[in-house]
């Protein structure tokens, strides 16, 4: 037997048995440390191209499964399929500080595979036009996260996963953010999960919100209004006040 | 009728301003530059005055001025001129040696759970024994000759670099390492890529010490059985009790010390452009 059928990690997610059209999959997760299911037998499926926020209280368990469907950490039982060519963006920009900003945007990438001019490309396209030779040092809290945001990019995945990656970000430079995030959505097209405690940012950028409490969704919600209307949607109102109901926060 | 502000009785308290943080390049002459020079400065004026004035006798401490005449001496005898390669060339190489052993095990041990089990706590209890406690022993194994003094200063050289290397490599920030993950690096490439830039700045701490250590090795190792180097020139004197040739040769020591230090400022800076 020269070939042998590819072994299939039961817990790791791995991309056969996905339809032609998602990129996540999954059935049955559950994830336990200790005596707590942290994901209580989820299933989740996320289609190509779709904008996913994931909302829930700290500890619900949001970042566990992001951090399961970029492969750091296993589930304990359950079935998982995920796409290959997924990118992290995390709260903190996780920028090489030894490393120019032109070289941590080609981070992992081979040497070949990519030129100077498209890493330029990248950072203009994140606004940071003539900024690859700066040491990470040097920037800003908002500009180190456009650099992983392009870090991210510039390989053109699938599945775009961030983890309150604006979180740590003053309110304007948010709001810019989120334009940018938008933006960047339209034109590579990758599904996003983005994780966030922030419900106004959830009902403003995302597709569909997914609300995780005590291991499990317990909303999963289509916004269907267009973007530019939402912020002065009449249901805006109703939406927050239910998926803060959900997240325990107003009753 | 009282102003208004007379009522809140408010003095307003005048902030300073400063022109720190505006961009100057540090020069030699830089006022922060002539502010360290002071004191050495301040501590020879006093040494001259007071051995002029004859407070401090000559049979106990020379002047200045014949401390400096006998090293004169000595760099026209050429004395001068063969002993501080001697003794440099010396150092160097057990210096070398001593940061490849340090940086090797200090990486691999730092690396691998399986390699810092089986060598960490023999150099930990190496480490703990002064090494100029085994000058004796390494009489008897390697001779008095130019073996001896390269062994005493590389055992002395490798643990400085060991200890910063390893915890260097140690405490590289996980996330850094779980991001190279993410983006596909291999465990190698990560290792290349992540670990070691990130250990860099600890290693160099290490580096830096050594040197100075390899200069402190280096007095011990010289005392034994030289025929060149400054720890010669001492021990000839010794038996002369050319006191100014002694207080001389440590001053040498004392510059070697502060080149040390510049070339260590010197590489830090070309290493870590990023810092």
């Amino acid at each position: 037997m020269t070939a042998t059928a590819p072994s299939t990690l039961p817990l790791e997610p791995h991309d056969d048995g996905l339809s032609g059209d998602d990129v996540v999959k999954l059935g049955h997760v559950t994830k336990t440390f200790g005596e707590r299911a942290i994901l209580d037998d989820i299933d989740l499926t996320i289609r190509r191209g779709e904008f996913v926020a994931l909302l829930g209280a700290s500890g619900s368990g949001k970042t566990t499964l992001l951090r399961i469907l970029a492969s750091l950490d296993h589930a304990n039982s359950g079935d998982l399929h995920v796409a290959p060519g997924r990118s992290v963006v995390f709260q903190d920009a996780r920028l090489l500080p030894f490393q120019r900003v032109w070289r941590n945007v080609r981070l992992g990438l081979a040497r070949g595979s990519i030129s100077r001019a498209d890493i330029d490309a990248a950072l203009g396209e994140v606004g940071l036009e003539g900024k690859g030779g700066r040491w990470p040092k040097t920037l800003s809290g908002g500009e180190a996260q456009r650099v992983a945001l392009a870090r991210a990019l510039v390989r053109e995945p699938r599945l775009l996963l961030l983890d309150e990656p604006f979180a740590a970000l003053d309110a304007l430079t948010r709001i810019k953010m989120h334009e940018l995030v938008l933006r960047l959505w339209r034109r590579h097209d990758p599904a996003v999960l983005f994780i966030t405690h922030d419900v106004d940012e959830a009902v403003l950028l995302a597709d569909r919100i997914l609300v995780l409490k005590d291991g499990k969704f317990v909303v999963d919600l289509d916004v269907t209004e267009p973007r530019e209307a939402r912020r002065t949607w009449a249901g805006l109102l109703e939406i927050r006040r239910q998926l803060l109901a959900e997240l325990g926060v107003v009753h | 009728m009282m102003s208004s502000a007379q009522v809140v009785g408010t003095t307003l308290e005048r902030l300073p301003v400063s022109s720190e943080g505006a961009e100057s390049r540090v020069r030699w002459y830089s006022p922060r530059n002539v502010i360290r020079a002071l004191l050495p400065l301040a501590a020879l004026l006093s040494w001259h005055v007071l051995s002029s004035t004859g407070v401090i006798q000559p049979q106990y401490f020379p002047s200045p001025v014949t401390v400096f005449e006998a090293l004169v001496e000595l760099g026209r005898s050429g004395e001068l001129g063969q002993a501080v390669p001697a003794s440099l060339a010396r150092a160097g190489t057990g210096l070398a040696i001593g940061i490849a052993i340090g940086i090797v095990f200090g990486v691999l041990n730092g690396l691998s759970r399986g390699f810092e089990e089986v060598f960490d706590s023999s150099f930990q209890i190496v480490r703990q024994v002064p090494f100029i406690a085994m000058v004796p022993l390494f009489i008897i194994w390697f001779g008095i000759d130019e073996s001896f003094k390269i062994v005493i200063i590389t055992l002395a050289c490798i643990f400085p670099v060991y200890i910063n290397t390893y915890s260097g490599v140690r405490n590289v920030d996980p996330k850094l390492v779980e991001t190279g993950r993410v983006f596909g690096l291999s465990r190698f490439q990560s290792v290349r890529q992540i670990i070691l830039p990130a250990a860099l700045p600890a290693v160099l701490v290490g580096v830096r010490y050594s040197m100075g250590v390899s200069l402190l090795a280096l007095i011990v190792a010289e005392q034994v059985n030289t025929e060149n180097g400054i720890g010669h020139i001492i021990f000839v004197a010794t038996g002369a009790l050319r006191i100014d040739i002694i207080t001389g040769a440590i001053l040498i020591y004392a510059v070697l010390g502060v080149l040390v230090d510049i070339t260590m400022r010197f590489f830090e800076r070309r290493l870590l452009p990023w810092k």
